[in-house]
């Protein structure tokens, strides 16, 4: 049994509490002429720093060609095993011989780690800033090729959080 | 006189289990305790641990050393950075690697703003446990600040992956050390308002003054560290005692409770210590900013392969809730064979029996704020 010993005593002013409750009360009054530091939310987003990791998207070269060789180096690196590539050879006749036939990223499995962008050797996988991409199916989460495509068309054009604060209606892809 | 005429007027209470948890809001997190009681005396309680564990030690056997760290940014999840440091540097220690100056500077920064950042989360929980709700929305409000800083400097504000083993993911921002700096300003006045508004409040001082004392030898015998075992008076901070990284380099005092409301290792002890020891982690960060050089490739030293050799370490540093070791059996493949993490919140929970008997169902919330429990570190 833990001993219990007293040694505070609270003085006879203290009991009553109500000074200690109208003192704090003072303290928190004096906040009222602070600027606030909340944001409204769902209206008003905040806009991450730029590097911000959020979702994934695929870069594209100049000319609307995929970034990507089908390598697989970020597929190694990721340390939750959620990238799947199926590579193919390339359809075009200059350039790269391979790209990817098929790209997934289980955005649920992803730790948002970053490896995979360092990992790449063709800067083809990238982390946008974007954050708010919660859905009601796990099917949904599953982001395909067409998909990080579609994220690198819309985040490529600037931060879609100042667009949207700015009153317009933005959607990063049409899966999420 | 019969029995029943003896035990007439005799209210006698019966003794009852009651769970606490997993999902009440003053057990920080998904932690479960059955407690025992007399009324609502405490008889007897039993941690019940286990809800978030993920098989963090097994991970770590299948994936490669620098895959580790984003892991270890799940244990403990309110001090990523501490986390990543420590299990750096114990990697580092096994493979001989120097680090240059740059790098260590960088690392102490960002690791003292998240030691502020853990203790104002400990510090508003614990006063909204207590019924204080305002103190946790301006705790929030400058860990937030601090967050922001982290965002700003590797694109994530909660799991970092930042310290890496022989270096950083990315080296300081443009500007960071005047934000810092202005900061650190802002926040020292912070500091002194929290003190009026919850440290020496008090409605707080009589809820957490003299309870749950915990004595020194028990903390001891129970492996107790970080702020619960300085709070009894010890003063015992690997910081200083055994100097790692360059914490040596820096003028600061180690937070030791003094007993000054109550009896000596009680709640508000508990609570004093980090408190102060975000004084005393300001005073760093501000050093070792003014120190910071200018010159540095956060890179240089990362190794191209990481195979540490074939050996053994345990390496422990000094964590916002207490020492956080790590212990790693290496193969000599890119692999850990073994890796054991030594958790302080686990210690520090299992004391909570000895403390919290005879204490009532109230106290338990105030001792449960104090020690400070984060789930994730203790069931990994
Ligand atoms: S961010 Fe990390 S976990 Fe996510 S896909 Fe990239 S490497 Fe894998
Ligand atoms: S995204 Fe980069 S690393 Fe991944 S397969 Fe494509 S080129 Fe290789």
């Amino acid at each position: 049994m833990a001993v219990v010993v007293k040694t505070y005593e609270p003085k006879f002013w203290d009991r009553f509490y109500l000074p200690a409750i109208l003192k704090g009360l003072a303290i928190t009054l004096t906040r009222i002429f602070v600027r606030k530091d909340t944001i409204l939310y769902p209206e008003h987003k905040h806009v991450p720093a730029p590097g911000y990791r959020g979702l994934h998207r695929l870069n594209k070269h100049a000319d609307g060609r995929i970034k990507c060789v089908a390598c697989e180096m970020c597929a190694t690196a990721c340390p939750s095993n959620c990238i799947t590539i199926e590579p193919s050879a390339a359809p075009w006749d200059d350039g790269e011989e391979r790209y990817p036939i098929k790209f997934e990223i289980n955005l649920l499995r992803c730790i948002y780690c970053g490896f995979c962008e360092l990992a790449c050797p063709k800067d083809a996988i990238e982390l946008t800033e974007v954050y708010d991409f919660a859905n009601y199916t796990r099917d949904s989460l599953v982001i395909d090729m067409d998909g990080l495509l579609e994220v690198y068309e819309v985040t490529s054009q600037g931060s879609i959080y100042t667009r949207q604060n700015a009153g317009q209606p933005v959607k990063v892809a049409q899966q999420l | 006189m019969s029995e029943a005429l003896k035990n007439f007027g005799v209210v006698k209470a019966e003794e009852m289990v009651l769970n606490m948890g997993p999902q009440h809001p003053s057990t920080h997190g998904v932690l479960r305790l059955r407690i025992r009681t007399d009324g609502e005396i405490v008889s007897h309680i039993e941690p019940h641990i286990g809800y978030l564990h993920r098989c963090f030690e097994k991970h770590c056997e299948n994936v490669t050393y620098p895959q580790v760290i984003p892991y270890t940014d799940r244990c403990d999840y309110l001090a990523s950075m501490n986390n990543n440091h420590v299990y750096a540097m114990a990697v580092e220690k096994l493979m001989d690697i120097e680090l240059p100056e740059r790098v260590e500077y960088i690392r102490v920064i960002v690791a003292e703003l998240q030691r502020i950042a853990s203790h104002l989360m400990a510090l508003g929980a614990m006063g909204l446990d207590l019924g204080g709700v305002t103190p946790i929305t301006w705790t929030f409000r400058d860990r937030e600040r601090i967050l922001d800083l982290f965002e700003y400097t590797c694109g994530a504000r909660l799991l970092y992956n930042y310290i890496w083993i022989g270096g950083l993911s990315h080296d300081l921002p443009p500007k960071f050390v005047q934000y810092a700096n202005e900061f650190l300003d802002y926040f020292e006045k912070q500091i002194v308002e929290y003190d009026r508004i919850l440290t020496y409040n008090k409605i707080f001082v009589e809820r957490t003054a003299d309870v749950g004392v915990l004595p020194v030898d028990v903390a001891i015998s129970y492996g107790c560290s970080g702020p619960v075992l300085r709070g009894s008076g010890v003063n015992w901070d690997l910081r200083k005692n055994e100097p790692y990284s360059i914490y040596d380099r820096f003028e600061w005092e180690a937070a030791v409770g003094k007993g000054e409301v109550g009896t000596l290792g009680d709640c508000w002890d508990r609570y004093w210590v980090r408190v102060e020891e975000m004084r005393q982690s300001v005073r760093i960060v501000r050093q070792a900013l003014a120190q910071l050089p200018k010159e540095g490739d956060v890179h240089a030293a990362i190794p191209k392969k990481i195979r540490p050799p074939k050996g053994e370490i345990y390496f422990r540093a000094e964590n916002p809730k207490g020492d956080l070791g790590f212990y790693i059996i290496s193969d000599g493949s890119p692999v850990p064979y073994r890796l054991k993490m030594r958790s302080s919140t686990f210690c520090n929970l299992s004391v909570l029996n000895e403390i919290a008997r005879g204490w009532m169902i109230s106290d338990v919330v105030a001792i449960l704020g104090s020690l400070d429990i984060v789930l994730g570190e203790i069931d990994r």
